[in-house]
């Protein structure tokens, strides 16, 4: 018989291993689904892991898993603030889009005029559009006490909405024959967040997710906000105490993650996307909150869990091409992944006892 | 030293003759938009490539990667492919069109092929199929089926080609069926089956008892069977399985000519940029079968109007047809050309509501 006891404090060691052991789990529950899928399970791992990093074509691959990788960081960056203080704001994905949305506007306004400051306007657009989206549920949280979890959540679907509107309507590129979409920022210089040295997928989403995982170290380990954004997801009352106000706390998370994800979809609708169109969101705001809790809401650990989930994404896709793997397959293993790490989560907080004779 | 010349020489052998396989071998990659599994438009694209390999078995290789996000993951996966030697890359949605180009511009020799976009390149070609043709059936079975004269329609994305559709059929039900309304449910989405279920369910209630659909799912028959006394039609795929219930024909896209024309020029070395725009002549638009429940003459009248339009005899849009403002938009006999049909963003007159912009 075997009993779980609640830890007097939350292992440290298994704290660092948790997600070791749950990709460890997640690479063998996956070699089975791939070995009934008919497929060599070790050469569908090595696929994914080994070949976008020391492969054939590393070169190419290297670079794309920071494109990849870094709206995921610069988002989940963010939303860890907010998870640490027990504030949920579900709804990235929606500030994702209303950033992009304002910071092409601002673009698309300014078209085809070129100014050394185009750019910098925009970025400050995509700050503000994704902190004005994030601030209704707070506000609503604030003021009525409404669960930013399903008002957060709810306002995805508004942003999609409106960015199928602005695809079709103003922002639908003129000499477009009619057809849904903007204009490709690629094509406009001012405009255009390119790659700060070519081939190496370095654009300044890039750089902004790496500033923002100093930002938020510094900010946790060093600063009295920091010290407060934690001791209000573990003792709130203890908190209320120390003088922490739980509703501008709330506002703040909620605006600092609102402001991130809204300036990780400005620099990817002005870098490697491009442009708005009806599909221009591609599920980042979704998966930033694997990449948050994979990365224990830490830092460096969701520095470390974006370029994992950038590596599966990119392997995943070479699997596809290269073994015929559908993919659907690619997507239940990044499922599993986050599923082995809650569970394994478990040893945390919890130690195994053994049951002896008697205690029963 | 002779040791060395041998060696230099097999080593040569061996390089020409990997070489060689690798040339004999054409590898075709196919990028989809969704799943191969939607029972529509990319279930209908991975039909073709399979076609494909049927037809040249092991002269050719196919990859594909599906449910590829439309944007920069587009543009990874094609330049994968092109990595590994893709020799020909068909890119199946609208929405892949800048990422085509910029693989293209990265893979200057690698010929690539991009489904009802607009920008080509000297290694990029464009095709679509004139479903439009089709719509002018269905518009002729759905006018003379319709018992309430309200004909629902649910719209995908307003991009031209949804537009041109809708006035394809309007005119074809109107011509047989003066009375005849059209309601139109706009869905924004190519494949959404929540979405298109609730937008049949609305139709319905207002009165639609025949249902057209440009979104790609089964749900506007599953919806239609549900409610009983209504019909619909197959989107994309042949939709066969709702033969027994509400579907009493369909639209196919039949990609299969079409891709395996463009590998064989890949093969013969004579693949040239073009855009090409295809019908039902040379059967890239199918007309699935039409079911019992239709009664024989309107079976025969249908059909009759697909032969005239294969023939070329016939165009689906031949005026007088005026658009929706009441201005003239075809004078009597005249048809409407290509550059005008690719760019269409009106109703024809007749239709009610405003083209969504």
């Amino acid at each position: 018989m075997v009993r779980l006891e609640r830890r007097a404090k939350p292992s440290a060691l298994w704290a660092v291993l948790a997600p070791l052991v749950a990709v460890l789990i997640t690479m063998c529950a996956g070699g089975i689904l791939f070995a009934v899928l008919g497929k060599d399970p070790f050469e569908a791992i090595a696929t994914i892991f080994w070949e976008p990093l020391f492969g054939e074509f590393a070169e190419f691959y290297r670079p794309q898993l920071l494109v990849k990788g870094g709206p995921l960081v610069l988002i989940a960056i963010g939303l860890s603030l907010g998870f640490r203080a027990g504030v949920w704001n579900i709804g990235a994905e929606g500030q994702y889009i209303v950033g992009a949305l304002c910071g092409a506007g601002v673009a698309l306004a300014a078209y085809p005029a070129e100014h050394a400051l185009l750019f910098p306007a925009m970025i400050l657009a995509g700050l503000a559009g994704g902190w004005a989206w994030a601030m209704i549920p707070a506000l609503l949280k604030w003021r009525f006490g409404a669960s930013e979890i399903l008002v957060s959540l709810m306002l995805v679907y508004v942003a999609e909405r409106l960015l199928k509107a602005m695809s079709l309507g103003v922002m639908k590129n003129p000499d477009g024959m009619g057809f849904p979409g903007s204009r490709n920022l690629q094509d406009y210089p001012s405009a255009h967040n390119a790659e700060i040295f070519a081939d190496t997928g370095l654009h300044w989403g890039v750089v902004a997710a790496l500033i923002a995982v100093i930002a938020s170290y510094v900010l946790l380990s060093r600063h009295v906000l920091g010290f407060h954004i934690r001791l209000s997801g573990q003792a709130p009352r203890a908190a209320r105490f120390a003088g922490v106000s739980p509703g501008r706390l709330m506002l703040f998370c909620m605006g600092v993650s609102g402001a991130l994800a809204g300036a990780a979809g400005l620099f990817e609708v002005a870098g490697p996307a491009g442009q708005i169109g009806i599909s221009f969101n591609a599920g980042y705001g979704f998966t930033a909150i694997i990449v948050a809790f994979l990365g224990r809401l830490h830092p460096v650990g969701i520095a470390l869990a974006g370029a994992l989930m950038a590596l599966t994404y990119i392997g995943g896709e070479i699997a596809q091409g290269d073994l015929g793997l559908p993919a659907a397959a690619i997507q239940l293993f990044q499922g599993m992944l986050l599923f082995f790490l809650l569970a394994v989560d478990v040893l945390t907080h919890f130690r195994l006892q053994f049951a002896r004779k008697g205690t029963m | 030293m002779k040791f060395a010349k041998t060696l230099i020489a097999a080593a040569i052998t061996l390089g020409l003759s990997t070489g060689a396989i690798a040339q004999d071998k054409t590898k075709v990659g196919f990028v989809y938009v969704g799943p191969v599994g939607d029972g529509g438009w990319t279930y209908e694209h991975d039909q073709a490539r399979l076609a494909v390999e049927d037809h040249f078995g092991d002269q050719v290789e196919t990859v594909y990667v599906e449910s590829v996000a439309e944007g920069p993951d587009a543009e990874r996966v094609m330049r994968q492919m092109a990595m590994q030697g893709a020799d020909l890359i068909f890119a199946t949605s609208f929405g892949f069109m800048d990422p085509t180009l910029n693989a293209a511009k990265k893979f200057p020799k690698v010929k690539f092929e991009h489904a009802t976009g607009y920008k080509r390149a000297d290694n990029v070609s464009t095709y679509s199929a004139r479903f439009y043709e089709g719509r002018a059936v269905q518009g002729t079975i759905a006018g003379r089926m319709t018992e309430s004269n309200v004909i629902g329609y649910i719209g995908s994305v307003p991009i031209p080609e949804v537009i041109r559709g809708i006035n394809a059929a309007y005119i074809h039900a109107k011509k047989v069926n003066p009375d005849v309304t059209f309601k139109i449910v706009w869905v924004y989405d190519w494949f959404d089956p929540a979405k298109e279920a609730e937008a049949a369910k609305v139709l319905i209630e207002q009165g639609a008892d025949v249902i057209i659909q440009h979104t790609d799912s089964t749900a506007p028959l599953a919806a239609a069977a549900e409610a009983g006394n209504v019909i619909g039609f197959g989107q994309a795929s042949d939709m066969a399985e709702y033969s027994d219930g509400p579907r009493v024909s369909s639209i196919i896209d039949n990609w299969a000519p079409y891709y395996i024309a463009r590998v064989q020029a890949v093969i013969d070395g004579s693949w040239s940029s073009a855009d090409t725009w295809d019908g039902i002549a040379p059967g890239m638009v199918g007309i699935g079968e039409i079911t019992d429940r239709v009664p024989a003459e309107i079976k025969a009248e249908a059909l009759a109007l697909k032969a005239s339009i294969a023939s070329g005899e016939y165009h689906p849009f031949t005026g007088p047809l005026n658009k929706q403002d009441g201005s003239v938009w075809l004078a009597e006999g005249e048809t409407a050309d290509d550059g005008t049909l690719l760019g269409m963003n009106f109703y024809v007159e007749g239709i009610e509501g405003n083209v969504p912009n």
